[in-house]
């Protein structure tokens, strides 16, 4: 099967031996039935073993998918009449961010997310996910669009990180996602994020201000990639795999860490496997908290997004200090 | 030995020592009686240089400054009293090694984080001041960071006076992970809480404020300022070499660069700095009547 993953071989290899096995008693009057079950067990009992054990890397890896559903994916299954509204009217469209009005169960909403490529034409339209300046002001623009309508706001976030690059900083990078956490924090419609794949540092955290943060299970959010942490910790890209365990990235860690509210649940294998099935697990999460968020007031709106991220962080005191002085 | 030894000079045997001064003294403001400025390698004494709030009295060279020099050449003499100033940083990930560099970081530095915040008055104005120090884990924004910089937004709210912060980070700290990144949204929602209220917000940026940090409250203030060539910029500039495939133009996340950009109002001299500031704040003190 094309996609594999390094984690799954044994699974697969199981398989191939158990549809080997069944064309073999089709073909000749050899009854391996008994065999077969027993290997169907074991495969069984296997599955369970290897998702359950799921490492940080593996999730890594699923949500790197290059199958993995994409905002565009999402919003098919889960909106009707979705509209895309395009650029910032300041400088440009990027494709990178994909956004625009749509109707949730007949609820009107503003749809917005990260937007990767499926193919590599389309990545490089895209830019790999990886917004410039004018994708985070397009997204501030159909935020403020929402809450001058009152439409609640659902994100996608789906980003390696906002692009590092020469034009990107001349255009302000630091500011168009500054701008958008600040904008964010004062948005008095209901607004929720969903991180469906990579959610890459500054990038993400730049759709990223909601009243409530949800990760599929095999998603990542994290303050710098796995390949870029073990560069700067071991100087050795080679040792993600080990920064992906120590740095916390996984939508079960951030959930310990009382970061995200929920983890969305994945079908086995990941999101992949089944997009509109997943689309359903998303379509229970987003319906459960637009009924909740509804019920606050604008002004109860913002002071819930203040509290969720005022109450972020670890700390302690000491009594010895020298003073600055 | 000889009497006459003791007038001659055995050269042979005496050896003879060079000074190989520290990665440390050679960045920043040896304790030394002379100091050599690295952008223009001209030498001037040490007393005058502070004296000069630490710019080159040749080149103007803004040589890099730790909180409590800022304090002294910024804020009014003995108005400063600093707030949360015990408050220090935990291990939430259990990042190996990592309460061993803060404590290392202590003992260099002198300070409990890589902020220190406080009240005090500039051209006599009441003001809440956030003050990061790169001495401290390259001023790297975590829990501590983040939580002192709201709590001294907070404040500037409670008093009803200008907030001012002058930035000097690497970014996000990554020892606390995605906890680090958060402290981007929490200080950006407190400064918008505090916006919204009517508040001034000062951003004065210095070198270096990259990452994490520039992408949040660095670049929210009312004014945007920042010191004569301080490296400014989102992406680190190896990164974006790799990324793009081509050289970067010398200036490329200077102030300078950033002015022509359109991403500050304006860079200021760290000689004029405080006298400038003074004037925005008295222009926006509640206004007196109007006589005319």
């Amino acid at each position: 099967m094309v996609g594999e993953l390094e984690f799954e071989r044994p699974l697969i290899e199981l398989r191939k031996k158990i549809a080997e096995l069944k064309e073999f008693t089709l073909n000749t009057d050899v009854d391996l039935s008994s065999e077969i079950s027993k290997l169907e067990a074991r495969l069984v009992k296997l599955e369970q073993d290897i998702y359950e054990n799921i490492k940080p890397w593996d999730r890594v890896q699923i949500a790197r998918h290059p199958n993995r559903p994409t905002t565009l994916d999402y919003i098919s299954y889960l909106f009707e009449d979705f509209f895309e509204c395009h650029g910032d009217r300041r400088f440009a469209d990027d494709e990178a961010i994909v956004g625009g009005i749509a109707k949730f169960k007949g609820l009107p909403v503003t749809v917005i997310g990260h937007q990767r490529g499926k193919d590599t034409k389309e990545n490089i339209r895209r830019n790999f996910g990886m917004p410039h300046p004018e994708g985070y002001r397009k997204a501030i623009r159909l935020m403020h669009q929402a809450d001058k309508f009152k439409r609640p706001i659902i994100c996608f976030i789906d980003t390696k990180g906002a692009y590092p690059g020469k034009a990107a900083e001349e255009r302000g990078q630091s500011e168009a996602i500054a701008h958008n956490l600040f904008e964010m924090a004062g948005l008095k419609v209901p607004v929720i994020c969903v991180v469906i794949g990579e959610g890459g540092s500054g990038g993400a955290l730049g759709l990223g201000v909601g009243n409530r943060i949800y990760m599929l299970e095999n998603s990542t959010y994290s303050v710098i990639s796995p390949e870029g942490a073990a560069a700067i910790l071991w100087k050795d890209a080679a040792q993600a795999k080990r920064a992906a365990e120590t740095m916390r990235i996984t939508a079960p860690d951030l959930k310990e860490l009382g970061i995200i509210d929920e983890i969305i649940p994945e079908i086995k294998g990941g999101a992949h496997r089944d997009v509109k099935k997943q689309a359903e697990q998303i379509e229970h999460t987003l319906l459960a908290t637009l009924k909740e968020l509804l019920k606050l007031s604008p002004e109860e709106l913002v002071e819930d997004r203040y509290n969720r991220f005022r109450t972020i962080g670890e700390f302690d005191f000491i009594n010895e200090y020298a003073g600055v002085k | 030995m000889a009497l006459k030894d003791l007038f001659t000079k055995n050269q042979t045997k005496k050896k003879k020592y060079a000074t190989i001064p520290t990665e440390a003294a050679k960045q920043d403001v040896p304790e030394g009686i002379m100091t050599k400025c690295p952008s223009c390698k001209k030498i001037m004494y040490t007393k005058e240089l502070l004296k000069n709030h630490k710019v080159c009295l040749h080149c103007q060279h803004h040589f890099q400054m730790n909180a409590g020099e800022r304090i002294e050449s910024f804020i009014d003499e003995g108005s400063f009293e600093e707030i949360n100033e015990n408050m220090i940083s935990k291990n939430p990930l259990q990042f190996p090694g990592y309460l061993e560099k803060l404590e290392k970081d202590r003992q260099k530095s002198k300070l409990n984080e890589a902020i220190v915040t406080g009240i005090g008055t500039v051209g006599g104005c009441k003001v809440v001041v956030a003050i990061m120090d790169a001495s401290f884990r390259m001023g790297s924004m975590g829990s501590v960071v983040g939580e002192k910089i709201t709590l001294a937004i907070e404040k500037a709210d409670e008093l009803s006076v200008p907030f001012i912060i002058f930035t000097a980070s690497g970014g996000a700290r990554m020892q606390e992970g995605a906890i680090s990144l958060m402290q981007m949204a929490k200080t950006s929602v407190a400064l918008k809480k505090f916006s919204n209220n009517g508040g001034l917000i000062i951003s004065i940026m210095t070198h270096p404020t990259t990452g994490g940090v520039s992408a949040s409250f660095a670049s929210l203030g009312d004014y945007n300022f920042a010191e004569p060539e301080a490296l400014i910029g989102f992406a680190g500039r190896r990164v974006i070499e790799q990324s793009i495939r081509e050289k970067l133009p010398e200036d490329f996340q200077t102030a300078e660069f950033l002015l022509k950009h359109g991403q500050l109002d304006a860079i200021i001299s760290r000689l004029d700095l405080a006298e400038k500031i003074a004037n925005i704040l008295e222009i926006h003190q509640p206004g007196g009547e109007i006589t005319w």
